[in-house]
């Protein structure tokens, strides 16, 4: 079957307008859905699952979540890591708090405190824009970090300042917590994560995310045109800060187990900037791309090595390592600033054509 | 009514009854501030000339002060380390030109920034793979910096001083003159002025935007080298000074992004500040409000100057 729009016709405006006008890729989004449930949990082991699935499914998350604020609103953030945390603590004290409510229910209620907390450091978007703001969010992310370290309150004064995932279960099933099954983490953080998109792609496709481009592409023309700049610019941190709060929250319970206040520093909020800029700016698809690529890539360098039987001291293979990932970023952003989704959009096009371009 | 006092009383009280400590803490403030300020005037010449937000500075000060002591360490001298260390940083100002600037051209800042956090990354992998990732002590004896301590008698008390501070101090401003005076007066420092004010026309008249840019990131090189030398003298050269990149950011908004005199005055504020609010204020929060202290003085600063101190004034047209 060729990739053809030929013969769709289309009869409302609806479907016109739908996030898949095309009918191959509704096929395909439901074959890829299919891989995800079905395929990736019988092929991969414990390991494939525990350090590349589940962190890149939660980092996808967080990606999405800066994409709102910095590809679709246009306010560059430095702070997501510090959000990311402010969900993670969240969630572990309303979970230690009220024990007899389902974790998932906190999971998407500590999203709602980073909510208000990027709310409060994204007033000075106001006044303040582009680069200058870029450097603003940092307050944001050196102040969150010394509050968790500082802060024994947020710990419950637990002796080594971490915080820990809780036993919880959801249907019988252990879902967080040393015993849980990576492959339970695995589906509970598929289902979040895709659902989340789902509601954020509904999001930015509607009135609300019409509004963010307009204030992205120039704030000042946006006002002319009748957009209240204090309301969309908040509204764009508020929902950037829920996604990266919830991912974080995922972070600490699904993934890592206990988390350090170092944990959420400088470092993640720059590797949530890269992913989002290799996947594409103002694109969901491109955070999905970007996430697996900014994720998969180091593990895969790591690995490479031993599979083709050449053995490298570990410490060398981290610096190469690093080098590599930075040469790779500067070379995407040659050759395409616009992303890995906007390579997608090209090869679709060409597949449109195929097999006569002309 | 104790918060109050101890908010806006008790500080007072410890500064007036103490003035010697005041003094050595807004001294220790100003030696912090003049580094800042140095690493901030990377920034400023090579945001000026090339519209890039160069993140990159401050691994360029590890990255310089690594080679000057690597070199070193393998048995050069002194003074041929120190040569080298300022060809290293010729050719790293080549091969960003080449490589990074130059296909990038007319991106937007952000892809720009982006791609000078790309560069970190990868210096820091090329810095921990030649020379190792260990901290190590700078080469102060054959670079003949002085490493005593002053005692100063002020207010019936001593006052500590060391001369490494003092020598930061006095080469960080004798650069700032220099710089000043080479902007000011110099061909290429007009050309360089030129380009920073408009690009196409600056080409039209013939200066080559390539080595002009060249030019600017070699320049934003040796201020980095010198920077390496002074901040890795009072502590260690280690890729743990990659964070005064981040400490200079505020001093940059605070100053404004393309303003030389900013980045000094605002340096000396962040630092002097900081310190100073460290030490009478930040015990009431538990300490350690160094970390943050500095974004959130730039940031009230910013919420009524949005392009700081000395920042061009930006005119917005729709």
């Amino acid at each position: 079957m060729f990739y053809r729009e030929v013969g769709q016709f289309k009869s409302t405006y609806a479907a016109d307008m739908a996030v898949f006008p095309i009918r191959q890729d509704r096929i395909g989004i439901l074959v890829l859905l299919a891989i995800a449930v079905v395929v990736l949990p019988l092929v991969s082991n414990d390991f494939v699952l525990t350090s590349i699935l589940i962190p890149g499914l939660i980092f996808t998350l967080a990606a999405i979540g800066l994409n709102i604020l910095t590809g679709y609103a246009g306010q560059i953030s430095l702070g997501t890591g510090a959000f990311m945390g402010v969900g993670a603590y969240a969630a572990y004290k309303l979970a230690n708090a009220f024990p007899e409510v389902n974790l998932l229910v906190w999971i998407l209620c500590s999203g709602v405190f980073s909510a208000g907390i990027g709310v409060i450091f994204g007033l000075p978007s106001l006044r303040i824009k582009g680069l200058y703001l870029a450097v603003t969010t940092l307050a944001a992310q050196f102040f969150l970090e010394w509050c968790f370290v500082r802060m024994g309150w947020l710990t419950d004064y637990s002796s080594s300042g971490a915080i820990e995932a809780v036993r919880r279960t959801l249907f019988g099933l252990s879902i967080s917590g040393p015993e849980a099954d990576p492959l339970t983490r695995y589906f509970v953080v598929l289902g979040l994560v895709v659902f989340l998109t789902w509601i954020t792609s509904n999001l930015v496709h509607g009135r609300i995310g019409r509004t963010w481009m307009m204030v992205r592409d120039m704030d000042i023309a946006a006002e002319l045109m009748g957009v209240r700049l204090l309301p969309a610019k908040l509204l764009a941190f508020a929902v950037s800060s829920y996604l990266a709060g919830v991912a974080g929250a995922m972070m600490v319970f699904f993934w890592l187990g206990a988390a350090e206040p170092s944990a959420f520093g400088i470092t993640l909020s720059f590797q949530v900037l890269f992913m989002v800029i290799i996947g594409g700016l103002g694109s969901l698809l491109g955070s999905w791309l970007g996430a697996a690529f900014i994720w998969a890539l180091p593990v895969v360098i790591k690995f490479a090595p031993g599979l083709v039987g050449i053995d490298v001291p570990s410490a060398r293979v981290e610096h190469v390592n690093s080098m590599i990932v930075g040469a790779l970023i500067i070379f995407f952003l040659i050759v395409e600033p616009h992303g890995l989704a906007r390579l997608w959009a090209v090869t679709k096009q060409k597949l449109r054509v195929w097999p006569f371009p002309w | 009514m104790d918060l109050l006092a101890s908010i806006f009383l008790d500080p007072f009280v410890r500064m007036g009854t103490n003035p010697t400590f005041l003094v050595q803490v807004v001294w220790e403030g100003f030696v912090s501030g003049v580094l800042y300020a140095l690493v901030a005037l990377g920034f400023v010449l090579i945001y000026k000339a090339s519209g890039v937000f160069n993140f990159a500075q401050g691994i360029m000060v590890v990255f310089a002060a690594l080679t000057l002591v690597g070199l070193a360490e393998m048995g050069m001298p002194g003074w041929l380390a120190l040569a080298a260390a300022v060809v290293a940083m010729l050719i790293l100002a080549f091969g960003i030109e080449k490589l990074v600037l130059r296909p990038l051209v007319n991106q937007p800042d952000i892809i720009l920034l982006m791609a000078t956090i790309g560069l970190t990354r990868f210096l820091v992998g090329l810095g921990e793979m030649v020379f190792g990732g260990e901290p190590k002590v700078m080469i102060t004896g054959a670079l003949g910096i002085p490493t005593d301590v002053l005692r100063v008698p002020l207010f019936g008390k001593t006052l500590i001083l060391k001369e490494i501070d003092i020598t930061a101090a006095v080469v960080a401003l004798a650069m700032v003159a220099f710089l000043a005076v080479f902007f000011a007066r110099t061909k290429i420092g007009r050309a360089l002025r030129a380009v920073a004010d408009d690009h196409q026309a600056a080409l039209s008249v013939g200066i080559s935007l390539e080595k002009i840019w060249v030019i600017v990131w070699f320049a934003a090189g040796v201020v980095a080298l010198v920077t390496g030398i002074m901040w890795g003298a009072r502590s260690q050269v280690s890729f743990d000074l990659e964070i005064i990149a981040l400490k200079a950011l505020p001093v940059l908004i605070l100053g404004g992004f393309t303003s030389v005199p900013g980045a000094i005055v605002g340096g000396l504020m962040i630092g002097i500040g900081e310190k100073v609010g460290e030490i009478y204020w930040g015990r009431l929060l538990g300490g350690g409000i160094e970390s943050w202290l500095a974004y959130l003085i730039a940031l009230g600063f910013l919420l009524f100057r949005p392009q700081g101190l000395f920042g061009e004034k930006i005119i917005e047209r729709v």
